[in-house]
């Protein structure tokens, strides 16, 4: 599904990715895990281009999502985040309607069938675990509902343009645990229909929801595994330290 | 001595809110005094008749529809030019060193006296353009004067929308213009909005720039175009106070114009306001 090669990375003078080479399968979870600036979310913004938006920045290498070089000239990068949708740190609603939020992406995406988007809005929050919860105020704020609720919003406004991957940058770091729970359920379930690469401080979570996980330091990709042998024997020394809580 | 911290602060206290209600005392005065003179000449046949008798007595109506049709015509043109050039220096164009330079530009635009911008406009707009003294020439001159205003605050009502919700869009396969136009400028605009409000308030109010551009001493009927002249109520207001045919018998006349020309912008602040929170 998804192929990085080579793959180094520049902020200006400093490299902040190192020659990384990775294969994610179609329908696994990924965790990416690894101290603080290691690079692991600048890895998972490569799959959608949102390093794009930084200035002053280079890639070499290449990323392919389903077989297509992403960086080529010839892609266009709305197209491709259409394909690979993202969930950030922060919940980040717009100050819309709670069925805007959703609507949002199919609509700037030029659809403008008043019932297929009905259709996929309701499904789309289904998806997400959230339908239920606010099937009576979809016309209400979105800024009304709780945290939790909102990085579910988010999901859902994600899930309703019909991407193949969802990216995941620390989707539960601003939540409690009981919504933090909801998301680890919620990334159970979707995993049947989406391949999903998730990013994460918490070591737990990587290992309750992950198939696959990797190890990032200072901008390496140290070791990348089942999530199984990775927590219980992984091959590096660094690998242990780190989720010994020795260091990081 | 030493001071009690609990004595100090009250003491401290005590003096901010006797600042603070000094100014609010300031305002109450002004409007109290304008108030008081004004108030007696106020009546309807005051705000639609034309002055009468060398501006002794009669009314002001010109002078109002000639303040509106300023008000109106150079917000209408600076307020798009306004805001697409905030739009453009804060969304797209980065930090690179012609925003920076524009951005500087900008603010000495902004404290370039008022009367400059009345000379400019005379020679640009009245002259070299052919506009003669106009509706069209005074709009655009005010319209300048008011510029460095609507972008500055347009560009602090961009800055305040966090980026995450930029980032947000576009992860969605928006484009940028579909970000700015769906998500920031909506999100931006009740802040966009109080700078129209106070450009509203500068535009009213400004004499110099209109005096060689479009404000006429007298002329008590509409316009009925854009180069036409018209009286305007802060030019109507020096006019009768200083140069007027009979000054002391105009003086309550010159009340009520302050009054009248103080109360349009409260109605427009109101307008304003209401917009806002409609949003």
């Amino acid at each position: 599904m998804i192929q990085a090669k080579d793959i180094n990375f520049y902020y200006g003078d400093f490299q902040a990715l190192k020659n990384i080479s990775m294969e994610i399968a179609a329908h696994t979870v990924t965790a990416f895990i690894g101290p603080s600036g290691c690079g692991k979310s600048t890895f998972l913004r490569l799959f959608n281009r949102m390093n794009d938006l930084i200035d002053n920045v280079r890639l070499t290498g290449e990323c392919l999502v389903e077989g297509e070089n992403i960086y080529h000239k010839s892609v266009q990068v709305d197209e491709l985040r259409k394909k690979v949708g993202m969930v950030f740190q922060k919940p980040n609603p717009f100050p819309k309607s709670i069925f805007e939020n959703v609507a949002y992406g199919l609509r700037v995406n030029g659809i403008r069938d008043k019932k297929y988007i009905a259709r996929q809005v309701e499904e789309s929050l289904r998806a997400a675990a959230l339908w239920d919860e606010v099937k009576d105020k979809l016309k209400k704020s979105a800024f009304e509902l709780s945290g939790g609720q909102q990085q579910r919003l988010c999901i859902a406004r994600a899930l309703a343009i019909s991407p193949s991957i969802l990216l995941m940058d620390e989707p539960a770091s601003a939540l409690d645990p009981i919504s933090t729970s909801k998301i680890e359920e919620l990334i159970h379930s979707l995993k049947k229909d989406y391949t999903i690469v998730i990013v994460t401080h918490n070591m737990q979570q990587a290992a309750r929801v992950s198939d696959k996980t990797g190890f990032f330091m200072l901008g390496e990709l140290i070791e990348y595994d089942d999530t199984k042998k990775i927590f219980l024997k992984p091959e590096k020394e660094q690998t242990q330290n780190y989720i010994t809580g020795r260091f990081g | 001595m030493t001071m009690n911290k609990k004595t100090e602060q009250k003491i401290a206290f005590a003096l901010f809110r006797l600042l603070g209600l000094l100014v609010a005392g300031i305002l109450f005065w002004i409007l109290g005094f304008i108030i008081y003179n004004g108030i007696g000449v106020i009546s309807w046949e005051f705000l639609t008749t034309a002055p009468t008798e060398g501006m002794t007595a009669g009314g002001i109506f010109p002078a109002i529809a000639g303040t509106l049709c300023l008000v109106a015509g150079s917000v209408a043109l600076a307020f798009p030019v306004g805001v697409m050039s905030a739009v453009y220096m804060n969304e797209y164009a980065g930090n690179n060193w012609m925003v920076r330079f524009i951005r500087v530009m900008t603010n000495n635009l902004g404290s370039i006296p008022s009367i400059v911008f009345g000379l400019f406009g005379m020679t640009l707009f009245v002259n070299t353009l052919g506009f003669g003294d106009s509706i069209l020439a005074g709009s655009c001159t005010l319209g300048l004067l008011v510029l460095p205003l609507i972008i500055r605050t347009t560009e602090e009502a961009l800055k305040a929308i966090p980026g995450s919700f930029r980032t947000g869009s576009l992860a969605l396969g928006a484009s940028k213009l579909q970000t700015i136009r769906k998500v920031v400028l909506p999100m931006a605009f009740p802040n966009i909005v109080t700078g129209l409000i106070l450009s509203v308030g500068r535009v009213s109010g400004e004499t110099a720039p209109i005096l060689f551009t479009v404000a006429a001493y007298f002329l008590p009927k509409l316009p009925d175009s854009l180069f036409s002249q018209v009286m305007a109520l802060p030019y109507h207001l020096y006019v009768i106070a200083t140069s007027g045919t009979d000054i002391e018998a105009s003086r309550p006349i010159a009340y009520g114009t302050a009054l009248v020309l103080i109360v349009i912008v409260l109605l427009m602040n109101l307008l304003a306001a209401t917009l806002r929170k409609l949003k």
